[in-house]
């Protein structure tokens, strides 16, 4: 038996969120005293290596022609068939869109399972808390199937460093190839800045900023801090931004050392996606907005006429530092 | 073309939802219910598909007689039957739902299931997936614009995803699940609540249709996560600064 962990890869780099479920998988083994295997597909050399050093009992590699582009489908096939090589009791990934897409796919391929989504913290082997309602309710929940699936939150666990032991990396070539289903195209949103998700600061833009022009402003902000720009959901309805940018409830969950809201009410749906932020600054021109609830540090004011005069001086803060 | 649109009844996403005083479950006394978000826009997808190439749409929920409330909703919107499977309250854990949904789709044999991709109240994100798997049919999940192609039984689908937008193509039939800017839901009209009142709707006992009603997983407890604690405000944009030094959460 053992616990077998799926990363993540795009264009062949590892994903960085997929470390926080390998982190996962290691309280689990010392819970369990299970070991705890990787799969991942489309691995570049440097992505391979780095799976490699994350104390894994094994690196799968999944092959075939059909794996290069992801399906649901197909990966769920070959984490089946990992799966029953390496006995695996849990099977974990970070609730990424990848994640939440495929791992339900295997309730079916694996017999007797179940899945809890989005744990943010382990009690026992079959016992885990996640987040219920946008996140005004903790559920703990029991699993008592036996093999367990779980998705995890990114936020909720540090992501797993190197270790000295190497793994071995094995290739399996899966042959079942699911038909009805093709992927088309990735329209990949193209940004010079870090990654959302990633992003040890986050700027993120409300629907106060009222036209995409003003975007920019925002911007100016986010590149003297190196942060990464996050948005409503009001903001990516309107178009003003991709739909990957938008942080909450239903888009993505992010944790940086520091959050910067600007003209952003702070619905439930949007804190959800952000609350557990270091230090979370709100500004916006309504003393009452439910943001100032849970920041740590509020400015009232117009964003139009703050936001401007804060980049400057952390330009020269910035260039002073530097000099 | 035949269309199958799962719905659950969950609170109104605009109220905080909090737990009794006692910690034993959700305080719903003061909670207004209404279709799951991500439900009502899968029913409008379903009813916009049905406009373009006709057919039928057919709603589907597994819960308690309130939920005939939910699916009047979606028939006054204009979708034409409901079908509720009747919990009588009983506890039933996703997988049960997903394996109930494919009993009624053997029965039902849509061309299409397009229902929303998570609920708002467990935010669980693995119902739409669950049955997929289970009925093998192709899943497309997160949609934000859907394409019928009904002579060639074929759908493309743009998803969101983390990097950008996805297009795929399924073969019908498929499961759909909907993101939130596929579409802006119809509010119901006055003739459409009229008419919806003599659809039909059907009710089937949980326990008619065969399938195992043991939980995998259950619910041990509900708490309320602790507070932020309430941070400070500052006057201008000097003191902002000031504030970010002292907590060390400037880069440089
Ligand atoms: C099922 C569901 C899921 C959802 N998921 C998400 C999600 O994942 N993420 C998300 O963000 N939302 C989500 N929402 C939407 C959420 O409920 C809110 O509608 C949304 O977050 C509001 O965005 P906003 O704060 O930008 O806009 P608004 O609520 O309109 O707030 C704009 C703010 O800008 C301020 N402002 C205006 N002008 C200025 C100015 N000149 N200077 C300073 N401040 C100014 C205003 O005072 C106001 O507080 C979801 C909703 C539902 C129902």
């Amino acid at each position: 038996m053992s616990i077998l962990v799926i990363a993540e890869t795009r264009n062949g780099e590892l994903k960085k969120a997929s470390l926080s479920a390998v982190t996962c998988a290691k309280i689990l083994a010392e819970k369990t005293g299970l070991n705890y295997n990787i799969l991942t597909f489309e691995p570049s050399e440097k992505a391979k290596e780095e799976l490699s050093q994350l104390g894994a009992e094994k690196v799968f590699v999944a092959k075939g022609e059909h794996l290069k582009n992801y399906t649901a489908e197909n990966y769920a096939i070959a984490v089946s068939e990992i799966a029953k090589k390496v006995d695996a009791k849990y099977i974990l990934a970070t609730a990424t869109t990848f994640g939440k897409d495929l791992l339900p796919r295997l309730v079916s391929k694996i017999p007797n399972s179940a899945m809890i989504s989005e744990v943010i913290e382990v009690i026992d082997a079959e016992t885990f808390k996640k987040l219920v309602y946008a996140g005004d309710i903790i559920s703990t929940l029991k699993i008592k199937s036996e093999k367990k699936i779980l998705s995890v939150r990114g936020t909720a666990f540090d992501k797993a460093g190197k270790v000295d032991k190497k793994s071995d990396v094995v290739e399996e070539e899966i042959k079942e190839n699911y038909t009805r289903k093709r992927f088309i195209t990735l329209e990949e949103t193209k940004s010079e800045r870090p990654e959302l998700t990633e992003a040890s600061i986050v700027v993120s833009v409300g629907r106060g900023i009222k036209d995409p022009e003003n975007i920019k402003i925002v911007e100016e902000l986010a590149d003297v801090l190196g942060a990464a720009i996050g948005a409503s959901r009001a903001v990516v309805d309107a178009g003003w931004l991709p739909n990957d940018f938008q942080v909450g409830q239903t888009g993505k969950t992010v944790a940086p050392q520091l959050y910067i809201a600007i003209g952003i009410s702070g619905a439930i749906q949007h804190v959800a996606g952000m609350k557990d932020s270091k230090v979370i600054v709100a500004i916006n021109k309504d003393p009452e907005a439910p943001i100032f609830q849970i920041a740590d540090i509020g400015l009232v004011a117009d964003l139009f006429q703050v936001v401007p005069e804060l980049t400057q001086k952390l330009k020269k803060l910035k260039q002073e530092s530097a000099g | 073309m035949k269309i199958l649109v799962p719905v659950k009844r969950t609170q109104d996403p605009y109220v905080k939802v909090r737990l009794k005083p006692d910690g034993s479950g959700i305080d719903t006394s003061n909670i207004k219910y209404a279709i799951n978000t991500f439900d009502e826009i899968a029913v409008e997808e379903a009813l916009r598909k049905k406009e373009e190439f006709g057919g039928e749409v057919v709603v589907v929920s597994v819960g308690t007689q309130e939920w005939t409330e939910q699916i009047r909703v979606a028939l006054a919107m204009g979708a034409d039957r409901g079908i509720l499977v009747d919990t009588g309250g009983k506890y039933i854990d996703h997988v049960i739902l997903a394996k109930v949904l494919a009993k009624i789709i053997e029965e039902e044999k849509p061309d299409l299931v397009i229902m929303g991709k998570q609920a708002i109240d467990d935010d669980a994100n693995q119902v739409g997936q669950i049955l997929a798997g289970l009925l093998d049919w192709p899943q497309a999940t997160f949609a934000y614009k859907v394409e019928v192609n009904l002579q060639d039984r074929k759908a493309k689908v743009i998803r969101e995803v983390d990097g950008g937008l996805e297009t795929v193509e399924v073969d019908l039939p498929a499961i759909i699940t909907a993101d939130l800017r596929l579409n802006q839901p119809r509010y119901a009209s006055l003739p459409g609540i009229m008419r919806a009142r003599q659809k039909p709707l059907k009710t089937i006992k949980i326990e008619e249709l065969g399938v195992d009603l043991t939980p995998y997983v259950t619910i041990e407890k509900l708490e309320t996560p602790p507070p932020r604690k309430a941070g400070v405000k500052v006057k201008d944009v000097d003191e902002l600064i000031e504030k970010l030094k002292e907590k060390k959460a400037l880069p440089f």
